[in-house]
């Protein structure tokens, strides 16, 4: 148990980020944490002992996660931009990229859960496509797939929207 | 210049920043060349750090006491408090008649079809298959009991209660859900130091909605059956039925306390 706090403890603060860009409510994202740190407590002695513990314990997370979005029925107790708790956002302390941040954060939640969640793992956790595979669940081609969309719908979300835009260069995947 | 074309996935990884210098120089030279391209890659990019800057103040708060992990560690350290029931079990195995007034239920080899009897030989299968497992014994560990008692009452459509043996030298170990004719079972195990594995099933009943506990064994296997408003049990283990007698009724007298 005391290599399970060792290897666990400076995990916590990016459970929390991942928890908190998922549910982005704070009391509803550490809630969560707290459940799968009990989670990882009660299951630490079945883990493979050469398993990466990062790996390991957002796997954890990530099935809480899912299993909590699901149970809300719809979207994720869906956060107006206005009524955004501004202590459960992150907030800068320059005014304008706190605006930036939170409309960035209200715009990713309108994103499809499985694009998100690839999106969160690969850009803000810094997971390896291999790893955010693992995690979720999926085949590596699946993340890959999955990026590109969240990255291009988020892009033209957080674009003017109102605007067409004819002509958009694409890429087509070569397998 | 390159011969592989140039994919999504390159582009991801320049993104992400996992290409190896001579891919990345290749797609720098594409970029130069495709300016809608770049627009497109670098608004990416630019998401990508906003993405992190958004999110870093996160881990840089304090954290909170509830996620204290050395603490949550000790507390589920910490054993549960006997339950009150323990005592009144241990008071009763004193008192039980071994098996007066129950019933004997003879050739379960036939396969009975209904009833506490087709209970008690679906108890006596998931013993046989489960009890020898070293591998995966169980679905879901004692540790997560709530989620396990969540999901065998969200299959059986009712609220069902894990007995807690630990007034005995048994411990919970677990559960999962196992297949019956007579649709889902919830399975609880229990063992002990001696590495000797108790089950108990546990399902709804069509037939014998109430049902006196009744005493059955199979060659070195005995199990005890009932069955309380519409909910049947059936704990067997490969122990002398007199030893396994006080348990069910401990079982049983917790199951009734909680219903």
């Amino acid at each position: 148990m005391e290599d399970m706090v060792r290897l666990i403890e400076p995990l916590i603060p990016a459970l929390r980020r991942y928890a908190r860009g998922l549910l982005r409510d704070r009391a509803a994202a550490d809630d969560l944490v707290q459940d799968c740190l009990e989670r990882a407590i009660g299951r630490w002695h079945q883990r493979r002992a050469d398993g990466d513990p990062r790996t390991w314990i957002f796997t954890i997370l990530h099935n809480l996660a899912m299993t909590r979005l699901r149970r809300s029925a719809t979207r994720p107790r869906h956060v107006g931009l206005d009524e955004a708790d501004a202590g459960g956002l992150a907030v800068s302390a320059r005014q304008e990229d706190g605006l930036c941040y939170r409309e960035l954060l209200a715009t990713l939640a309108q994103l499809p859960d499985e694009q998100r969640t690839v999106l969160l793992l690969v850009t803000v956790e810094e997971l390896s496509y291999g790893e955010t595979a693992k995690v979720l669940d999926i085949p590596v081609g699946t993340v890959m797939s999955r990026l590109s969309r969240a990255r291009e719908r988020l892009l033209r979300m957080m674009s003017d929207e109102a605007r067409p835009q004819p002509g958009r260069p694409y890429l087509r995947s070569v397998k | 210049m390159s011969h592989r074309p140039i994919t999504e996935d390159d582009l991801n990884g320049f993104i992400d920043e996992t290409l190896d210098a001579r891919r990345r120089a290749e797609i720098v030279a594409y970029l130069e060349a495709h300016p809608d391209m770049a627009k497109r890659v670098a608004g990416m990019c630019a998401q990508r750090d906003m993405l992190r800057a958004a999110l870093a103040p996160v881990a840089e708060e304090p954290l909170p006491p509830e996620l204290d992990l050395a603490r949550l560690a000790e507390v589920q350290r910490r054993p549960t408090q006997r339950p009150r029931w323990a005592a009144a079990a241990a008071a009763i195995a004193l008192v039980v008649l071994g098996g007066a007034g129950g019933w004997s239920l003879r050739g379960l080899s036939q396969t009975p079809r209904e009833g506490v009897a087709a209970l008690a030989h679906e108890a006596l299968a998931s013993y046989a298959v489960y009890a020898p497992d070293r591998v995966r014994p169980v679905e879901i560990r004692a540790d997560d009991r709530a989620q396990l008692v969540d999901w065998v009452s969200q299959r059986l459509g009712r609220p069902i209660t894990v007995p807690d043996l630990s007034g005995s030298e048994y411990r919970f170990m677990g559960g999962r859900i196992v297949a019956t004719a007579h649709g889902p079972a919830a399975l609880f195990m229990y063992d002990d130091d001696k590495g000797s594995r108790l089950v108990m099933l546990a399902r709804p009943m069509a037939v014998d909605a109430n049902a006196a506990m009744a005493r059955h064994s199979d060659g070195g296997v005995s199990g005890f059956s009932w069955s309380d408003n519409g909910l049947g049990y059936s704990l067997v283990g490969a122990r002398p039925a007199d030893a396994l007698h006080p348990l069910a009724d401990a079982a049983r007298r917790q199951i009734r306390g909680s219903a």
